[in-house]
């Protein structure tokens, strides 16, 4: 019934919906929105891995150094911070390169420098990268000290022990954090619609605000990104399977296996007749 | 008189206020098997750790083959080495740990070819072949290519062996290797280690197994309350122990 209602109430407009989902400018929307993400999730975790690593290391300067980075980004609101970098840019207009308060070489229009995509793509990272640095420490405490310590005892190289040793097993924890983060993100981006930005939600509300047609525009965004999540969704499952590798006695089923295993053990069942409880384990 | 291969001389160690390990003396000459035994907490692991510095010790000093561990000396003070030079020397000391401590993430003939190229730079292909000699050594050619979890207890612990070994060490320390282990795998391990001791292999052995200490062991130290109580030949300790403590200790265990 409720389904009914969803597909045949005309106010849903699944018509205009179906005509503006592969529409170019939506199209070049999500791709934005992609890149926004890619953007800022790379860096984000770039940045957040060597944040993370700074906390770990046994310099107290630079611990606190990332301390006191991580602290101040995740105190400000992101959207905060994407209107601060982008006023910055807009209120030095001129960056002059030279002797300060001498003669300046050359000076470069600082909205070249820090465009608002620049600024937007910064701003998404910086913020990612302390949620990041958290994330991929967490991963690393995870690991059990006696891993360390063996690799210690071996005389593995430091950096050896850190990239070989202990990463891939923090990356049973990081991978799962790090997937709800990038999907965060992608749902994230829409806040820089504040920066007049090309992205999915920014373009809906363009279009609707032309056409007057809000629920199937917003249909048309939601149906994107729901799409997105879903191809991270599967991504997810299959890195955290390469990151679980050994660490399980046996490997868990993709969903494809699991499919197919659950259809053979149906016919199996009707063949043989009486049911047969075989689920998706040996 | 040849270089012992493993001196240690008046080691002291604390933990804040705890005095674990209070001036101990131990020499181990080249192919000769030691075995530790003591009460729990009287400093066994404690004194292993420090053998190859994986903890730091207070006082007095701890060389291998007449090379010291951890410090340099000038003049007759001793420096702590930077963590990289620390990393070469403990290349020469093989640990075995009562868990095991495998990369879970590496197969078998990954946890054995790692640390003779990464922390040696032997070449891969030296590497695997020696990997493939040491699990044939301990029974486990055809399980090369299987991960640590898939193996049996007693299988990861000879694995955890022939890691150690694959660095070709002077000397293996081995604390409690059977310990963790369900009774009827601790067999399979005691063979393993015993072959090793009859073919020359330098080690030392904390464990509560008075069996082996018997059949393979050149010294049994008694050690209680950080301190060696007594040692000597396995006959002499452990059947006619001269202390007090070495009799109240073995009534419990045997
Ligand atoms: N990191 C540490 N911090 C504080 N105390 C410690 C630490 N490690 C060990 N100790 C203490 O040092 C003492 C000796 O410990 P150690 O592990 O060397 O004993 P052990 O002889 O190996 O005992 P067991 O047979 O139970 O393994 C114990 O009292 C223990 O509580
Ligand atoms: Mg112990």
């Amino acid at each position: 019934m409720a389904v009914n209602a969803l597909v045949t109430n005309p106010a849903w407009d699944w018509p205009v919906v179906g005509a503006y989902l592969f529409h170019p400018s939506v199209l070049h929307a999500v791709l934005f929105t992609v890149e926004l993400t890619a953007l800022g999730i790379v860096l984000g975790f770039l940045l957040g891995t060597v944040l993370a690593l700074m906390r770990l290391s046994r310099v107290p300067l630079l611990a606190s150094a990332a301390w006191g980075y991580v602290w101040l980004f995740r105190s400000v609101p992101l959207i905060l911070q994407l209107l601060f970098w982008y006023n910055l840019a807009a209120l030095y207009k001129q960056i002059s390169f030279g002797v300060p308060f001498g003669p300046a070489f050359f000076s470069v229009d600082s909205m070249d420098l820090i465009g608002p995509v620049t600024a937007a793509a910064l701003g998404l990272a910086l913020h990612q990268a302390a949620y990041a640095a958290e994330i991929v420490r967490g991963g690393f405490l995870s690991v059990d000290p006696g891993q360390l310590e063996a690799a210690a005892a071996l005389g593995i190289p430091r950096a050896r022990q850190i990239f070989r040793i202990q990463l891939p097993q923090a990356m049973r924890s990081i991978v799962p954090a790090a997937g709800n983060e990038i999907i965060g993100l992608v749902k994230g981006t829409s806040v820089v619609y504040i920066m007049a930005l090309p992205e999915l939600f920014y373009q809906v509300q363009v279009i609707y605000n032309r056409n007057g047609r809000v629920i199937a525009m917003l249909l048309v965004a939601a149906i994107w990104y729901l799409v997105l999540t879903t191809v991270l969704s599967v991504v997810q499952h299959h890195v955290e399977r390469r990151f679980g590798r050994g660490l399980a006695r046996t490997l868990p089923p993709t969903p494809l296996e699991r499919a197919r295993r659950i259809l053979t053990v149906r016919r199996a069942a009707r063949r043989q007749g009486p049911a047969w409880d075989g689920g998706g384990r040996r | 008189m040849s270089t012992p291969m493993v001196d240690v001389r008046g080691v002291h160690k604390s933990y804040g206020p705890l005095e674990v390990l209070r001036g101990v003396d131990l020499t181990v000459r080249p192919g000769e098997v030691t075995v530790i035994i003591g009460p729990s907490g009287s400093g066994k692991s404690t004194l292993l750790r420090s053998i190859n510095h994986l903890e730091k010790i207070d006082c007095g000093y701890v060389a291998i083959d007449g090379e010291l561990v951890g410090y340099r000396r000038s003049g007759d003070r001793l420096y702590e080495l930077r963590e990289r030079d620390i990393l070469r020397r403990r290349t020469q000391i093989g640990f075995v740990f009562q868990n095991f401590h495998l990369f879970p993430h590496l197969t078998v003939r990954e946890n054995v070819t790692e640390a003779p190229i990464s922390a040696q730079g032997r070449p891969r292909d030296e590497a695997e072949a020696l990997a493939a000699e040491l699990l044939e050594q301990v029974g486990l050619s055809d399980k090369a290519g299987a991960y640590p979890r898939q193996l049996s207890g007693g299988q990861q612990q000879r694995v955890a062996i022939a890691r150690a070994l694959a660095l070709r060490p002077k000397v293996v320390l081995f604390d409690e290797p059977t310990s963790a282990l369900d009774p009827e795998l601790v067999g399979e391990v005691l063979e393993v280690m015993k072959a090793l001791a009859r073919s020359g292999t330098t080690m030392i052995v904390v464990t509560h197994e008075i069996g082996l200490a018997r059949e393979v062991a050149d010294t049994v130290v008694f050690m209680d309350a950080g301190q060696v109580i007594e040692h000597g030949p396995p006959r002499q300790v452990l059947d006619q122990p001269r202390h007090d403590r070495t009799r109240a200790f073995l009534s419990k265990v045997l």
